[in-house]
């Protein structure tokens, strides 16, 4: 109990910090692919504490109301994780997180926003299949939901579930909004109906995207070692190994791809989810019988 | 340390430009110049903005969308005009549809002279106006003592102006593009008055 409520609170209180280093990194290393000098590592912080200091202007107060309970929702889903309760549950706070942040974009009545709210769904449908994949390859190779189980079990469940495991790097990319799937919301300097959910967010709106964002990055890298660790203590270093080599390839898939168009990240993160996770479930069904 | 200065936003706007200073904007974010690694990025948002530059002069039918962007802006804000057409007109500057460069609707403080202005003119005029921005700051937050941190409604235009010609003292000349010289002297000086002097010329 009180191991949880520690992880609760560094969770919340660290999160900010590793997400926004994870995102200088990604912009470094983005910059260094390019062969450009780059921003310094601290430029998200930076970014942030910038908006935070501008004149506050919303499009409707509604659009700050939701994207306060998309964050919400986010460090729900976090601290849950954190506490080391039921990944389902988790996944799904995490759903309705997404909703309000489409809601957070309808609600400006802007037409580049609605349409990055409606990508915004359809990224939700083509990384969900895979989420609940890998939920299920938990309770498959653990026999339990509870995260803290999962993570203290004797073999990795990498192990049994390395087809999951791809499927979920794969939908990472959507999840992230990483170029090539970087349709609801792209991160680089875009605009108009690229930016869509972001397009008509004020200074302060566009912070608290911005930090929730690193929030939710650092929960989906806390799954990401969830398929490592074991009950041995190594292993946790080993996740941290894997968390950064993961974030490294998003990094290198963001730069060498363009942008898909929606429909076809649907098709193929379906398809991708149904052979890699589809496989891996199956002949782990047939493996327990 | 988190000093505001350090992540520039800017908003590009072009008006009625012959394309060749949109070119040159561009090209400042590109690699060779990489504009990023002062923190500048190019939003497309005029809400997520701290610096508008405009290229290219203002005619009828663009003044208002300027005056919008402009209004739009979050404070503290800065406005960079790039390439002569902004600064006076320029080469456009007799047509008849054409009023004249950016100020003649909203303030400008920083004039970025050239024909097409060059990527490191440019960024030389970004540099300037982001220690502008930093100065305002502290405007903006006895704004903020005043008005109160949430103000929805549209600034009203008059103290837009105000605030806007009380600082284009300031304005800094950047580049000696030799043709040009004469003009970006004289715009400083003659800001003030504003539209009598340019009608005059
Ligand atoms: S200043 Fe020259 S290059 Fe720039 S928009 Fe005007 S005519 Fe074109």
């Amino acid at each position: 109990m009180r191991n949880s409520i520690i992880s609760v609170a560094a969770y919340l209180l660290l999160a900010p910090v590793i997400g926004g280093l994870l995102d200088g990194i990604d912009r470094k290393i983005s910059a260094r692919m390019q062969r450009r000098v780059g921003p310094p590592l601290l430029q998200p912080f930076y970014d942030v504490s910038k908006l935070l200091k501008k004149q506050v202007i919303s499009v409707t107060n509604a659009q700050t109301f939701l994207l306060m309970s998309y964050m919400i929702f986010i460090l729900l889903t976090g601290a849950m994780f954190f506490a080391g309760t039921d990944i389902l549950l988790c996944m799904f706070v995490l759903s309705t997180a997404a909703m309000f942040l489409y809601f957070a974009a309808t609600v400006t009545g802007s037409p580049y926003s609605t349409i990055g709210a409606s990508r915004e769904l359809i990224q939700t449908i083509a990384y969900e299949p895979a989420v609940l994949m890998s939920c299920v390859g938990f309770y498959l190779v653990d026999g339990s939901f509870e995260i803290s189980k999962i993570a203290s079990s004797q073999i990795s469940s990498i192990m049994y579930l390395p087809g999951v495991f791809a499927a979920f790097v794969f939908i990472l990319t959507i999840k992230m909004r990483k170029s090539p799937f970087d349709i609801s919301t792209s991160h680089h300097a875009h605009q108009e109906i690229v930016k869509g959910v972001t397009s008509e967010m004020g200074a302060r709106n566009l912070a608290i995207f911005t930090v929730t964002e690193w929030y939710e990055n650092v929960f989906l890298m806390g799954v990401v070692g969830l398929f490592i660790v074991n009950k041995d203590p190594i292993s946790i270093a080993v996740a941290v190994a894997v968390i950064f080599a993961v974030f490294f390839l998003e990094i290198l898939i963001d730069n060498t791809s363009a942008r898909m168009k929606q429909y076809e990240m649907l098709k193929l993160s379906w398809t991708i989810t149904l052979v890699l996770a589809g496989c891996n479930i199956w002949v782990l069904m047939l493996m327990i019988k | 340390m988190f000093e505001i200065k350090r992540s520039p936003w800017v908003l590009h706007y072009d008006g009625s430009s012959c394309n060749g200073c949109d070119i040159e904007v561009l090209a400042c974010l590109t690699p060779v110049y990489d504009a990023e690694r002062f923190g500048i990025v190019n939003t497309g948002d005029p809400m997520q903005a701290d610096i508008l530059l405009i290229t290219g002069g203002i005619n009828s039918q663009n003044a208002p969308v300027v005056k919008q962007l402009y209004d739009q802006m979050p404070r503290p804000k800065v406005v960079c005009a790039i390439g002569v057409c902004a600064c006076t007109g320029g080469i456009f500057k007799d047509c008849y549809n054409i009023l004249g460069g950016a100020d003649t609707v909203i303030p400008v403080d920083i004039y970025v002279p050239g024909c097409a202005a060059r990527p490191q003119a440019i960024i030389d005029g970004i540099v300037k106006a982001v220690d502008l921005f930093e100065k305002r700051l502290e405007k903006h937050k006895e704004w903020v003592r005043i008005h109160g941190e949430v103000h929805d409604d549209p600034v009203d235009e008059n103290e837009v102006r105000e605030v806007g010609t009380e600082e284009t003292k300031t304005t800094t000349k950047t580049e000696t593009a030799k043709t040009e010289k004469a003009k970006s002297e004289t715009k400083p000086k003659s800001n003030k008055k504003g539209k009598k002097s340019r009608r005059k010329k």
